[in-house]
């Protein structure tokens, strides 16, 4: 490990990554210390990183949680020239940790992208900001330009704006944009073969999934796993938001209980639940509060990490309604490649809006979980999966609520403000709730 | 034996004509009710798709025949750049031509149909609607050509014809209101080929 | 033991190719069931040695090449 450590010995180690006190490049060597990658191909050094990698059970931070390290030993099998592409494309609403991240400590992002890039050998690193980000990509393309003047730039970097809709900051989807324009998710039946565009592999990472790179490879796997849970170890960047004092980002320990997560957001009233994970997420009620913010507790509490999103649901407020605001929203966020997702999702939210309004029927929910199944699993990509996972945490959640509704008897939650945030353009935002 | 005099390959050359024009509107009838998913239970869409792309093969062994025999035949003069070129034959050239402009669209429609796995389904799709515009200039080639046009019996099959054909369109546009709207609709033919070539995918 | 690896196929659908024809559903029952809005439920069960040339026929007449069959090694 010596040739990692070297550099950075006579300097304060911050391991976190809101740590930075400046986004510029001086700032952050001051704080992080100088990462020395090699800039021809070194084999030894390239194995040592990955190992370390692997050891630390860095788990990628953009939804799929899949383990970093696996990405990097397939597209090395592979043995033609790949590219790294950092996703910060952050199609959930309510998620903000990657465009705070890009304008707060753009070079973390950015050693982590040149650190992948070394290890399997590439020499080109494409960033992906949405169109609508016009912060982050001025932060970003300011501190791509500082490397290169620095002469601290070892591959190329470019930085590209694809469109900002939910389903682009989707894996498959983003490369298929990269390659021929068009933002469609593909089907993926074997995720360790890597993605192509123009017959040249990919390794797309999330933007805070190479920040924490950059700093296991300054400062190696054991002071990442320090922090943490040995089954989900680290620190990772939540999103609160909601029926709280102090919404914002906040870095935490994986393992921490999300009411304390909440707690330090300000939560000072009642809730009647909590959005985990995004709109793809899943709610988790009151009594569950105390649950571990890490990847399986939250699984076996019916909810998901999914992007690090908690959205606090204040006690006047409806589960049921909030939760069709949201189908109706990915209803219109569908690639419309899908029969299942293009026609299913649309319908599902409009039971879901009667059932808001408590327009008494009997059949209603039955007909909900009924049509839950049918679309569960039949799409290319997992947006309809998210949507009826929401679904069906929001109709065991606020079961109570769900029966009232369905017999006619509506909760005055439904005229409550919404705490749920959507895109201007987005279908649900024309719609008369 | 049957002597090939000008005569044959002239009375060949019709009978094949009204035969394709049979098939040609069995092949459209049997493509609207498809394209419509007008089916039920004995009659179900897959059989009725294979059956038009039967059909319209036998279709087009039968043109195939009557454009053989038309450049044969030394009754009248056509001329083998009619075949392709409208408006090229030196007999009732305008008559041909449609017949020749019905002949290059179903050309389009049978290349796309056999390559249907290389090329895109909105292609494919834009081609196919080609078979609109090529059943009404086989059948006013038919009767524009003047050679049977009067008689009875030709008027009969003409309307026959047209009116199966007809039928099957009311029949679609009617079903049509009660499907889910598949990215082509059927409304005023028109509308319908510009819909073809914009994208397949449906927003809700 | 011995146990013997038998190669069987199973059907599957392409989910962007589909266009809801419904041959499928037609000409393979046993397997497929149209959900409401006319597109394919597929029971991944491995095929019986007759329901093979159904499927082998389904596949032919997909319109989009969306219904596939893909093997899936069975223990016998």
């Amino acid at each position: 490990m010596t040739a990692m450590t070297m550099e950075t010995t006579d300097r304060q180690v911050a391991v976190r990554l809101l740590a930075g006190t400046g986004r510029a490049l001086v700032d952050h060597t001051a704080t992080f210390g100088v990462l020395t990658i090699p800039s021809e191909n070194d084999p030894a050094w390239a194995t040592l990183i990955s190992e370390a990698v692997s050891a630390s059970g860095l788990l990628g931070r953009g939804g799929a949680g899949f383990p970093s390290a696996a990405k990097w030993n397939a597209v090395r099998r592979s043995g033609r020239q790949p590219t790294v592409v950092v996703n910060a494309m952050e199609g959930e609403p309510a998620s903000r940790k990657d465009r705070t991240l890009l304008s707060y400590a753009p070079h973390l992002v950015l050693d982590g992208a040149e650190v992948a890039a070394a290890v399997i050998g590439a020499s080109e690193v494409v960033v992906c900001v949405a169109h609508d980000n016009e912060t982050a990509a001025v932060a970003v393309t300011h501190a791509v330009a500082e490397r290169q003047r620095a002469g601290a730039a070892r591959c190329k970097i470019s930085v590209v704006r694809p469109p900002g809709r939910y389903v682009t900051g989707e894996e498959s989807a983003l490369v298929s944009w990269l390659g021929r324009g068009a933002a469609l998710p593909t089907v993926r039946i074997d995720k360790s073969v890597p993605l192509e565009v123009a017959r040249r592999p990919v390794v797309v990472h999330n933007a805070e999934t190479l920040s924490q790179v950059a700093l296991i490879a300054r400062h190696g796997p054991d002071r990442f796993r320090r922090l943490g849970t040995p089954e989900a170890p680290g620190s990772t960047l939540v999103t609160v938001s909601g029926a709280v004092r102090s919404p914002g980002v906040y870095e935490v320990e994986l393992g921490t209980p999300v009411i304390d997560i909440l707690h330090r957001a300000g939560l000072d009233s009642e809730l009647s639940g909590a959005l985990l994970g995004g709109y793809g997420g899943a709610w988790l009620a009151p009594a569950l509060l105390a649950t571990p913010f890490a990847p399986a507790p939250l699984k076996a509490a019916g909810a998901t990490l999914g992007v690090g999103i908690i959205i606090a649901l204040p006690a006047g407020s409806c589960g049921l309604s909030e939760t069709a605001r949201i189908a109706r929203y990915m209803a219109g966020q569908s690639a419309g490649q899908c029969g299942p997702c293009v026609y299913g999702l649309p319908d599902i939210a409009a039971d879901l809006e009667w059932l808001a309004t408590g327009r008494t029927d009997p059949r209603l929910l039955e007909r909900i979980q009924a049509r839950a199944s049918a679309i569960e699993g039949r799409g290319a990509c997992r947006h309809p999966d998210g949507v009826i996972r929401l679904v069906r945490s929001a109709l065991n959640v606020f079961a109570d609520d769900a029966k009232a509704h369905a017999d006619g008897r509506p909760c005055r939650g439904h005229a409550a403000p919404t705490v749920m945030t959507f895109p201007d353009d987005s279908a649900v935002a024309r719609r008369p709730s | 034996m049957l002597a090939v005099t000008s005569t044959t390959i002239w009375y060949t050359m019709r009978a094949t004509g009204v035969v394709a024009l049979i098939l040609l509107t069995g092949t459209m009838v049997l493509g609207i009710l498809t394209a419509g998913r007008v089916k039920t239970r004995s009659w179900p869409a897959f059989a009725q798709a294979d059956l038009h792309k039967r059909i319209s093969l036998l279709a087009m062994v039968f043109l195939a025949l009557h454009v053989l025999t038309a450049f044969l035949d030394t009754y009248v003069n056509v001329g083998w750049a009619a075949l392709v070129v409208p408006f090229a034959s030196a007999y009732r050239p305008l008559w041909t031509g449609l017949g020749t402009v019905g002949v290059d669209l179903m050309a389009a429609v049978a290349v796309s149909s056999a390559l249907r796995q290389r090329i895109s389904a909105r292609t494919w799709r834009a081609l196919h609607w080609l078979a609109y515009g090529s059943w009404p200039l086989s059948m006013a080639h038919s009767l524009g050509m003047g050679t049977d046009a009067a008689t009875l019996w030709m008027d009969a099959i003409a309307g026959l014809c047209t009116a199966s054909v007809l039928a099957a369109l009311a029949w679609r546009i009617r079903d049509h209101r009660r499907s889910r709207g598949r990215a082509i609709s059927v409304g005023a033919v028109t509308g319908a080929v510009t819909r073809a070539v914009v994208p397949v995918q449906v927003r809700p | 033991m011995i146990t013997r690896h038998r190669v069987a196929l199973r059907a599957r659908v392409d989910p962007v190719a589909c266009d809801a024809y419904g041959y499928c559903a037609e000409i393979l029952p046993e397997r497929v069931t149209l959900d409401e809005w006319g597109y394919p439920i597929i029971d991944g069960a491995p095929l019986d040695a007759d329901l093979v040339d159904l499927a082998t026929r389904a596949a032919a007449e997909c319109p989009r090449r969306a219904f596939l069959l893909e093997r899936v090694a069975s223990d016998r």
